[in-house]
Parts: C-alpha cells; structure tokens; sequence
C-alpha cells in the first residue's frame, strides 16, 4: 500500500511578505519495500516533505495516504501515524538524554504505553538490529563515538516499530568507514524486515550505491523521479540545482566523449572498473597485483 | 621553527565520577610533534575521535597541553601572556556555521572580532570590507545572517575570523553540514584566501575530494600522526588509508583498482584530468581507435 503524496503545497510565513511556497503540487507515491533517495539543495524543501509524511507538518492544501488512508481526516490516528513513519532527524544524537543507552531507546516504545516486558524486548532488538551489543547497555550515550550515538539514536526509532524509516542525513559528520557502517546497517534492515526506506542525503556516490529510486526536489518542486542510473543522466541539468552526480558518472561521460565506446550510465567505481575491463578483453571483478580475486576484498 | 610546531604533544581527558575522583584517562593525542611551515595549505584526515579536532584546538589555546608544547609563530600557548595574540594569529572555523553568528546583520557580525580586539572604528570598517570582499560576500554585507544559505553563512564566519587578520586559519570540517554546492563555495574561498592572501590553513575534513589540492596531508589514528606526505603520496596508498578508516576519492579508486588488474596507470591518481589523460591513450592504443576526439574530451573535462 505505502505512502501517497497527492498535490501536496505548503507555504512558510503565509500571509506575510515573506510568504514563500516551501512545497508546490507535489506528487509521490511511495510503495511498501523500496528505498528510495531524497536529494536537493539546502531549502529545496525535502526536509518539509519528510516532515509532512508522519504528520509532524500539516500541509496547506493537498492529501497525504497512508496505507490508503487519508491522514488528515477527522478522528486520523496521527500518535500511531508516527509509530508507523519513524523520522530520524539530522543530528539525532542531540536528541539523546537518557542516563544510559538502554533506557535512552525504551524511551520510545513506553511512550506507546506498552507493557515493560515488550518496550525491553524491543529494545533489545533494535540495538541488536543497528549492530550495538549487551556491552553498551549500560554505557552512558553521550560517551559514545560520534557513529554509536548516531546508531543509539537509530536504535530509538527502530523500537517503536515503523514500517517506514526516514532517515534525514544520517551520516553528515562521519568518517568515510562510519559512513558506510551506518548505511550498510539501513540496507541490511531494508533487507531483511522489508522496511520502506527514505534517505535524504547530498552524497550522490551514497546514492548510486544503495537507492532504488531517486527523487529530486528543486525550490519546492519534484524535478525527477527515476532510477539512479536514470536520474544521474542528467548532470548537467543537477548541477544547475546545485547538485551532482557520481564522479564516475563525469568520468565515463568523458571517456564516451574522447569516442570510447562504454556505455555512459554507469555510476559506481565496480561498474566502471568492469565495463573498462571489459573493453580490454578482460574478465570483470577485483583484482590484485594483476591476479584476479575470487572474492572482492 | 614553522608558525605551527608541536613538540612531543600529549593530550588526555580525565573523566570524573560523581564524587569527582576515581579518575579515567583517555588519552586523545600520544606524543604528536609537528612543524607546519607559513603558506602552507595543510589538511588532516583521520576517522571519528583519531585525535584531530583534540589537536586544532590546542593550536588557538582553546586546550593546554597536558604533556608537551605547542608554539604558534614561536609564543608558546600555555604561556596565558600570549593568550590573545596567539588567538590574534591563529582564528579557527567550526563545523556548524549556526553556533558562530551571533550579530544582527552579515557586516555587524564580521565586525564583532576585531571590536572585540579593542580596534579603531574606521579601522574595523576598513577589515570588514576586505574581508567580505576575500570571501565574495560584499553584496550580503547588510543582509540578516539567517536568510542564508549554509555555505554563504560559512563563508561569513571565515571572514569574521579573517576581519582579525590572523596569519593562520583552523577550519573543523567547516562542509559537514553544507550541501555539494556550499562546500564547493567554502572549499573555493579558502584556497583563494590561501593563494591570494598567503594565509596558512589548516583544514580538517572527513571528504577526500577536499584534500587533493592541499600542500601537505596528515593522517591521524589513535591521536598519533600515521601518514605525513603529499596528497599524491598519501592517496597512492589506498589499502593503508582504509586500515584507518578513511577513503580515497572515487577517480583515485577507479584508478587504483584498473592498476591492480594491470592497466598502466600511475599510482596516486587525483583528478578526472590526470586519469583520463592516461586512460584515454592507451585504451585508444587497445582497441586500435583512432586520436582525434581525444582532445576536445580533454578540452571539456578542464
């Protein structure tokens, strides 16, 4: 079923002379399973769109489905709307404040008023889920690396259950191996529990690696709406909006251009290591030392 | 003796229980000495809590060494006399452009360090235009800071450090929180500041592509210095940097990789440029094409 966005406008500072439409006529239908990538410059109006999807912004004309219903009909259960649609926001270790980390992440589900026994239980399962063992428990949240908050702070919306995981920049600030850590941990939950995944993020090399569908908002508006590969073909007009794409994707572009015949849609490293490989008769994969690995390293 | 020099620094922190004692000690640099010469655009990597924010801020006397000493253009920082010329001389850049704008519009605020300083007015007006000038700002000067974009508000709090014209500027990942165009923005104004204005910097970040035009590279892990080079130099090594952590730009890694399974490249590749100056040819060479388009792809790519 998932989420469906229908002619969705919100205007800041309405009535005002600073009026200003932060969303205009959106549309966006959102199918349960996928993982989707959200990118657009700052004040594009992506954070207003995921703020709207649990409820937290109300639109000012426009209907937003979930699961078919609507979520601004009267009597709506917006309190289980955002159980359903959990939203991590940017920085969302600034959000924690419990005495340790265990307490920190049942803070979520007791809200939901469950008993004791099922709030630990979830808990304990969605420490379990973003990688953090039995050793941190205990440990107080704000003595943790800047990636194991990041992944306590997960941990606390993942407790509540959603169906559907917004995740607002969840790795700015990271080391390049935190990173990968965070976003590889988000895939595997997109895996394994089928959970609906929204990514904003401005890494454009992030995107090509884990986002089935990518959606672009320009000045409040959706521009594109496509598969990476299809999306990333338009660089030129994304670097316009003050985005880019993949720096793989420059590169095959210019090779194409000098008249190598490769295809110009690739958009990571291991497609383009393979499609050159290829061209020089050789076989795809990683290699070292001129040998080739049976398994990547 | 650089502007910069560190010898044998050691930094701990001391964690305190509730009754204030009992004591654990962290230490976030081990035994780091270091020279950075004037001019120099210097960058530091290092994974989440390597030691190297521990280190900037040991550089404008925001900490004290716990063991060992740190002298900026020769004044030593623990000695509290220097204190404010040695803040004078080194200006520091944070990550969150939000938590250092503090004045009502963009000029005011670029003007609250060297008031501050106790300088004349005329003279404060004087720093103020040239320092939005150096970061392309004049046309914001009477702007409210909050109507900005996160690179143009990084770029008002690298003037508001350059308005106290300090020989020496620390940025702390100054484009963690700055979308591709705000970096591209912030990145650009300091190396113009660098270039133009010979100011040495001393760039902390976590994105690579930032690096590749720096002097000078210094990894750190485990608040130890591990790798000390070029950028050439220090990306050719791509399996030590992932050890640490860290990551090498997507060209250097293509390169790297098509190098491993025998394409003739050279190691330490660092921009589409150079890979393609070497890719083209000998795939042309390969695949018996011909050379003509070769340069019009060249053309465009700079």
């Amino acid at each position: 079923m998932g989420i469906k966005v229908v002619n969705l406008t919100h205007i800041y500072g309405k009535g005002t002379a600073f009026q200003q439409y932060a969303l205009k006529n959106v549309n966006l239908e959102i199918e349960d399973g996928q993982f989707i990538g959200l990118i657009g410059h700052t004040g594009s109006g992506k954070s207003t769109l995921i703020q709207h999807l649990n409820g937290l912004l109300k639109a000012d004309s426009g209907e937003i489905y979930y699961n078919g219903e609507n979520i601004y009909q009267d009597g709506y259960d917006m309190k289980a709307l955002r159980g359903k649609v959990g939203l991590v926001f940017q920085y969302p270790e600034h959000q924690l404040f419990e005495v340790d980390v265990f307490t920190d992440v049942c803070f979520g589900p007791k809200n939901q008023k469950l008993p004791q026994e099922e709030v630990e239980e979830r808990a304990r399962e969605a420490l379990t889920m973003v990688g953090l063992d039995e050793s941190y428990y205990k440990q107080s949240p704000f003595e943790l690396s800047g990636g194991e908050k990041r992944r306590v702070a997960i941990a606390g919306v993942l407790a509540m259950k959603p169906e559907v995981l917004i995740l607002d920049e969840p790795t700015a600030g990271l080391d390049p191996k935190g990173r990968d850590e965070i976003l590889d941990q988000i895939a595997k939950l997109h895996e394994q529990k089928k959970m609906t995944i929204i990514l904003v993020s401005h890494s454009m090399e992030d995107m090509a690696k884990y986002a089935d569908r990518i959606v672009v908002m320009n000045h409040g508006e959706k521009v594109f709406d496509d598969t990476p590969r299809k999306v990333f073909h338009h660089y030129k007009e994304l670097e316009k909006m003050g985005l880019a794409a993949p720096q793989i994707t420059y590169i095959v572009h210019a090779l194409k251009d000098a008249g190598i015949p490769i295809a110009d849609d690739l958009i990571t490293v291991q497609e383009a290591r393979d499609a050159i490989l290829k061209l020089l008769g050789k076989e795809p994969g990683t290699y070292k030392d001129g040998k080739r690995l049976e398994k990547p390293c | 003796m650089g502007i910069i020099k560190a010898a044998r620094l050691i930094f701990d922190y001391v964690k305190h229980d509730e009754d204030d004692k009992g004591e654990e000690v962290n230490r976030a640099i081990d035994n780091v000495s270091l020279d950075i010469k004037e001019g120099d655009f210097v960058a530091i990597l290092g994974h989440n809590g390597s030691g190297k924010s521990t280190f900037a801020k040991h550089v404008n006397g925001i900490l004290m060494p716990t063991e060992g000493t740190v002298w900026i253009s020769g004044m030593d920082t623990s000695d509290e006399s220097h204190i404010w010329d040695i803040r004078k001389t080194a200006g520091m850049v944070f990550q969150n452009p939000d938590n250092q704008i503090i004045g009502n519009i963009v000029e005011e605020d670029v003007g609250f360090g060297p008031e501050n300083m106790g300088v004349p007015t005329d003279e404060i007006w004087r720093r103020v235009d040239e320092s939005l000038e150096a970061v392309g700002m004049t046309a914001y000067r009477l702007k409210s800071p909050n109507k900005l974009s996160g690179g143009q508000k990084q770029r008002v709090a690298i003037a508001g450090v350059m308005a106290m014209k300090p020989r020496c500027i620390i940025l702390d990942e100054p484009t963690a929180m700055l979308d591709p165009n705000g970096r591209k923005e912030v990145i650009r104004t300091i190396r113009e500041l660098n270039r133009k204005e010979k100011i040495t910097v001393l760039l902390i970040t976590h994105y690579m592509e930032e690096v590749v035009h720096a002097d000078r590279v210094i990894v750190m892990d485990n608040g130890r210095i591990v790798m000390d080079g070029t950028p050439r130099e220090i990306f050719s090594r791509v399996r030590e940097l992932k050890q640490y952590r860290l990551d090498v730009p997507q060209v250097t890694e293509l390169a790297d990789e098509l190098a491993e399974a025998g394409v003739p490249l050279s190691r330490g590749i660092l921009s589409r440029k150079e890979l393609l100056e070497q890719l083209v040819p000998y795939l042309k060479e390969q695949l018996g094409l011909d050379d003509k388009p070769a340069e019009a792809a060249e053309n465009k790519e700079a």
